[in-house]
């Protein structure tokens, strides 16, 4: 009797889980498959430098299956759609996949095709996105032909992945624009549905700051309705209007299409799961873990490793029939670059905003939380190592999947 | 904790006045709520309130904006238009809900 687990995904979160459990599960009683519709992985954070020509394009993708441990097996295919109670997944080319458990792991995916107006003739001419490849590269090309006028950096609304990225990116900007003694020439104005530069309020002041020191003019509260094209100019629903000469924006991020052909999304088809365990509200043998699922924090890779951790645990557990005793507390932890060779750091959890101190040795660091320094600059570019050599694979590192109060203040 | 005295009994609340005890709400304490923020309730602002506090009990979240206008069937614009500049937390706010969360 075989058990088969069947991951969807090889992104961050899949990857990790195929890797872990193949060294827990027997061998002989257990095979382990993933589905990816192609063999490119994308080391998404690494977007955030391609417009202002740091990282090339092999630093940031590499190949799906080099980081799938052996033992696993990898299908390339596009999924039509899950059938829960006959426990297999048909993909589009007509094979169906059985399984006994499986794992949603197909991430979000920016879709600009939502908001209308963003996918007109303005699109990769004056309007740019950063969180895909292309649009990080293209981007790159505007950014260098771009010597003045309104720079605006957007964001439809939350989640997104990532929510530091639009805030170090425009603390990039000004930097790159600085660098190219044209500073004066740009007006940069951040636009948010956020009633402040970020969610919570000791990093909002914090970073709002920031954005003031660097004469950004924030816009808040914004929630785009439309963009008109032929003004250049994003249109709010109450009917603000903020105009562009380049607009950088982030558009609505969505789960998988099959997660809602399947009938098992929420409206933005986020697969509603147990916030702690990542089990399926839905199905008893279904889990879904990192971005794809509805869990009430960021949609990022750092969320994505915590969670991993804990739900291997789990997983091991639950299909042995014992309880599940890993509760995830949504632990997440980011670098934030704020331009010239600086950074920041911000560790927090589903109750616990981001404060300021240290990390991860109390009162030592190396690095500071919410504090700009070289440290945490340094820390960001070598997490890049960290995610291809260590992450991935599935190797222990060394930080507690469960958030510590030792090291934050907790009067700012 | 802040307790804040409303129709002349105790509600607790959080340091923003959001209620932090949903089964402390009711209907006529949503009516003083929306006062507070300049808001006369009509029916139309109700079937926002009563699609939060429905889907707040299953969820055990409050809803997003996108979620009131898709699963709630009110059109983003009317959200806009029924609680001005920030509907969201003003729909949480009246509704005794906790504010909606971001994403960290």
């Amino acid at each position: 009797m075989v058990d088969r687990l069947l991951v969807l995904g090889g992104g961050t979160a899949g990857t990790m889980i195929v890797n872990k459990l193949r060294r827990r599960l027997d061998v002989s009683r257990w095979h382990i498959t993933v589905v990816d519709r192609d063999d490119a992985h994308h080391y998404q954070p690494g977007y955030l430098f391609l417009p202002f020509g740091g990282y090339s394009t092999e630093q940031v993708t590499k190949s799906r299956h080099a980081f799938i441990t052996d033992g696993v097996e990898f299908v390339i295919a596009e999924v039509d759609r899950i059938d829960p109670d006959a426990n297999t997944v048909s993909m589009i080319d007509g094979r169906v996949l059985p399984y006994d458990y499986l794992v949603i792991a197909s991430g979000v995916s920016p879709r600009p095709d939502r908001t209308p107006g963003m996918l007109g003739s303005e699109w990769r001419r004056s309007i740019f996105d950063f969180y895909t490849l292309d649009g990080a590269q293209a981007l790159a090309d505007a950014l260098a032909e771009f010597d003045g006028g309104r720079f605006v950096v957007h964001i439809t609304d939350l989640p997104i992945k990532c929510p530091v990225a639009p805030l170090e990116f425009t603390f990039m900007a000004d930097a790159y624009f600085r660098r190219r003694g044209i500073r004066a020439k740009v007006d940069i104005v951040y636009v948010t549905p956020l009633s402040g530069a970020f969610t919570k309020p000791v990093s909002s002041k914090r970073l709002g700051s920031m954005l003031e020191v660097r004469n950004v003019v924030v816009e808040t509260d914004f929630l785009v309705e439309r963009v008109d094209t032929e003004a250049k100019t994003l249109v709010s629903y109450d009917e603000r209007e903020v105009p562009f000469d380049l607009l950088v924006t982030v558009p609505l991020n969505m789960g998988a299409d099959f997660v809602e052909r399947s009938g098992l999304g929420d409206e933005m088809n986020y697969v509603p799961v147990d916030k702690h365990t990542l089990l399926s509200n839905a199905h008893p043998n279904i889990f879904a873990v990192g971005d794809a699922s509805d869990i009430p924090t960021s949609k990022a890779g750092s969320v994505a490793h915590f969670a991993v951790e804990i739900f291997c645990d789990n997983f091991v557990d639950h299909v042995q029939g014992k309880p599940m005793t890993g509760s995830f507390d949504g632990h997440a932890n980011c670098f934030i670059e704020s331009g010239d060779g600086r950074g920041l750091l911000i560790d927090f959890n589903y109750d616990t905003e981001p404060l300021t101190g240290k990390y991860p040795v109390p009162l030592v660091g190396p690095f500071s939380l919410l504090t700009e320094t070289r440290a945490n600059h340094l820390g960001k570019l070598a997490f890049r190592w960290m995610y291809w050599n260590a992450l991935l694979p599935g190797r222990p590192i060394p930080l507690p999947s469960h958030m510590s109060m030792a090291g934050k203040h907790t009067e700012d | 904790m802040p307790v804040a005295t409303m129709d002349g009994r105790q509600i607790h609340v959080n340091d923003e006045g959001f209620l932090t005890d949903p089964t402390e709400w009711n209907d006529q304490l949503a009516d003083t709520l929306a006062g507070q923020i300049g808001i006369q309730l009509t029916e139309a602002h109700w079937k926002a309130i009563r699609f939060l506090r429905d889907d707040f009990a299953v969820k055990g979240e409050t809803p997003a904006i996108r979620r009131v206008s898709i699963a709630g069937g009110i059109p983003v614009k009317e959200l806009f238009t029924l609680f001005p500049q920030k509907p969201a937390k003003k729909m949480a706010y009246i509704a005794g809900l906790p504010k909606p969360r971001g994403c960290v």
